[in-house]
């Protein structure tokens, strides 16, 4: 592959690269001076932010009846959006773990903040079932504990498999990342001139040493929960879409929904990384790290995810047809051609019609417009989410239960509040920690030197 | 303390490498000689480099297995017990042991235990957190997070003479040789 990238003019890091020049350049993000622009950004998703958390309050105190939520779809705008949130943090995980197992050099550069990026979107989708349950003190009844009531789970319910599978990934992903980041934090308190910093990365690295020894096991470590995450991020989608797939509501119940949500997972997923590296590499000068390259193999990536997507629609329907359900059919009209209709067929323009696209080198290679690419796929992912979550319940077998719902102006609060709240996160992120693995760029750029 | 001889308060030499090759080098003369109490420190994983040094196969892959094991046990056992003998309730027709509808709880606590005992194993093996450390005030010591690559030679080695040993690592290659001492 490196040879590959060369003889078209596209290595994957830049040449002139040496393990001190890479540790100064990432290390500066973390020690450099604060810029405007950083800062603007800041203070605009920190605003958001906080109006997530006026609504949340709002919630809280009040209830869920503020929410667009009602019979019959009582999932609502909450759901719609854990699905969109968690399928985001699949693709951070795809990245670094089953990369890893691949031995693919081109997620050197790019693990880290996908991690990250798999860590905050993981633990904004965990809170969302939170502000679903109405009555959010007592999400803890969903674990296994002897109460006072002696009631137990319901093992054979998929939504408390989602919880099990919501919970380990966040736990894992957080194990995994912290684990990368520990020889670089390493190398962060080995250059802190500030008290604070000394201090926190001092405390942060846990007397990591670089030792022969500690890289020993930390190296068959690292690949060992890699070789865990991969099935796991598999398993927390599958079982999300067995929260659909096992009702009876028509659009709902079928086993090609779980196939087609970790499909989907990965295609919102890469188009995140890429609506987060795109402006990243610029902003802080990665383009020696994070080069045309990277871009030109996520493209691709998306594409493929894409094209599975695709493919899932399309058997959606067929099976409508094939089956010959007369409820199911009746459903597909509604989707198609119904109240729904505007939702579905932006879905098509933004998920199928404009990631053909991307066959284009010339696209693939041209970051604003791969940029714009990405942000509609975002915008897609979360209509194929909406419409799910939306239609399928509006249209079950009683025709007396059917009724057409839509969020209200808190829903949207709410949703673009998480929204600030991750762009947040991610901001500090990237000025509080290396954003970019130091270690692993090292590796590379010695296995390359070695040829 | 004032009283205490330079050889008393030595811990042993730090050498400096500019690359992975002389530093693997090295630890293969120096243990050809005859030298065991060495450890080295790179800022990235040097293939081979633990081997050389005498380190036997990792044993986190056991810890992992054991704990996913164990883990997966206790989801299952739980949900067994739950269903079964505790709260034994029939729906839709199914059998209390539905097993199949355990298995996704079972999976997500092996890949739970598993990962929690691998970053155990890898705190516990390496002793860490272990926040303070003699090599810690070596003036090179952070190079190697940087870019250099470090050889340390521990007087507790039973070969390990002063003069010596100086002289055999100054025949490494190295960019330069550091004696380490305790803080005192």
């Amino acid at each position: 592959m490196s040879t590959n990238g060369r003889r078209r003019g596209f290595p994957l890091i830049k040449p002139g690269l040496t393990y001190a020049t890479v540790t100064d350049q990432i290390a500066a993000i973390v020690q450099g001076g604060t810029r405007r622009g950083w800062l603007l950004l800041l203070v605009l998703f920190t605003t958001l932010a906080l109006l997530f958390l006026y609504t949340v309050t709002w919630v809280f105190v009040t209830g869920v009846g503020l929410l667009g939520i009602n019979i019959p779809v009582a999932w609502g705008f909450p759901l719609v959006n854990v699905v969109w949130w968690i399928g985001i943090g699949h693709a951070g995980t795809l990245i670094s773990a089953i990369l890893v197992l691949l031995r693919q050099p081109w997620r050197t550069s790019i693990n880290r903040f996908a991690e990250a990026m798999t860590i905050f979107a993981a633990g904004i989708a965990g809170l969302f079932p939170l502000i679903h349950l109405g009555r959010p003190g007592f999400f803890y009844w969903l674990l296994p504990y002897p109460d006072t009531m002696g009631l137990w789970p319901q093992w054979r319910s998929p939504l408390v498999w989602d919880f099990f599978a919501i919970a380990t990934y966040i736990f894992v992903s957080l194990v995994f990342w912290y684990l990368g980041l520990l020889p670089d934090l390493a190398v962060m308190r080995d250059r802190a001139k500030k008290y604070w910093q000394k201090v926190s990365f001092g405390l942060l690295s846990l007397g990591w040493r670089n030792s022969a020894r500690h890289w020993h096991h930390y190296r068959v470590a690292y690949l060992l929960i890699a070789a865990l995450a991969t099935p796991l991020v598999v398993s927390v989608h599958s079982i999300i879409a067995l929260d659909f797939a096992a009702t009876i509501v028509p659009g709902y119940h079928t086993s090609l929904f779980p196939p087609y949500f970790v499909a989907g997972a990965l295609f919102s997923g890469f188009a995140m990384v890429l609506t987060l590296a795109i402006p990243l590499r610029s902003a802080f000068k990665l383009q020696n790290l994070i080069t045309l390259r990277h871009f030109d193999i996520m493209a691709k990536v998306m594409l493929a995810a894409g094209l599975v997507v695709a493919y899932g629609y399309l058997m959606e329907y067929f099976m409508i047809w094939y089956n010959g359900d007369a409820f199911h059919r009746e459903h597909a009209r509604f989707q198609t051609v119904g109240e729904f209709a505007s939702v579905f067929w932006t879905m098509i323009i933004c998920n199928v019609a404009i990631i053909q696209l991307l066959w284009l080198r010339r696209i693939r290679l041209n970051p604003p417009v791969l940029f714009a690419i990405a942000i509609v796929v975002n915008i897609g992912m979360w209509l194929e989410r909406y419409l799910i979550v939306f239609s399928g319940p509006s249209h079950t077998y009683l025709p007396s239960a059917r009724d057409v719902q839509t969020g209200n102006a808190i829903d949207w609060m709410m949703f673009i509040g998480s929204l600030g709240l991750f762009f947040m996160l991610m901001l500090l992120f990237i000025r509080l920690l290396p954003a970019v693995s130091i270690h692993e760029v090292k590796e590379l750029i010695h296995d390359r030197e070695a040829g | 303390m004032a009283g205490e001889s330079v050889a008393e308060t030595r811990i042993g030499y730090l050498a400096e490498f500019g690359s992975p090759e002389l530093l693997l080098d090295a630890v293969s003369k120096m243990q050809g000689v005859g030298y065991t109490q060495m450890d080295a420190f790179t800022p990235f994983p040097v293939d081979g480099l633990a081997e050389s040094l005498g380190c036997s196969e990792s044993s986190v892959p056991r810890w992992m297995l054991v704990g996913g094991i164990v883990a997966g046990l206790l989801g299952w056992g739980m949900q067994y017990f739950s269903a079964v003998i505790d709260y034994p309730i029939l729906s839709g027709g199914k059998p209390l042991n539905s097993w199949p509808a355990f298995i996704p709880v079972t999976f997500e606590m092996i890949i739970l235990g598993a990962t929690v005992s691998g970053l155990m194993a890898v705190l516990i093996l390496n002793s860490l957190p272990q926040l303070h450390h003699p090599l810690f005030a070596a003036a090179r010591f952070e190079c190697a997070s940087r870019d250099r690559f470090l050889l340390f030679v521990s007087a507790d080695d039973q070969r390990f003479e002063a003069g010596a040993t100086r002289k055999l690592l100054l025949d490494c290659q190295p960019e330069a040789v550091e004696e380490v001492a305790r803080e005192v």
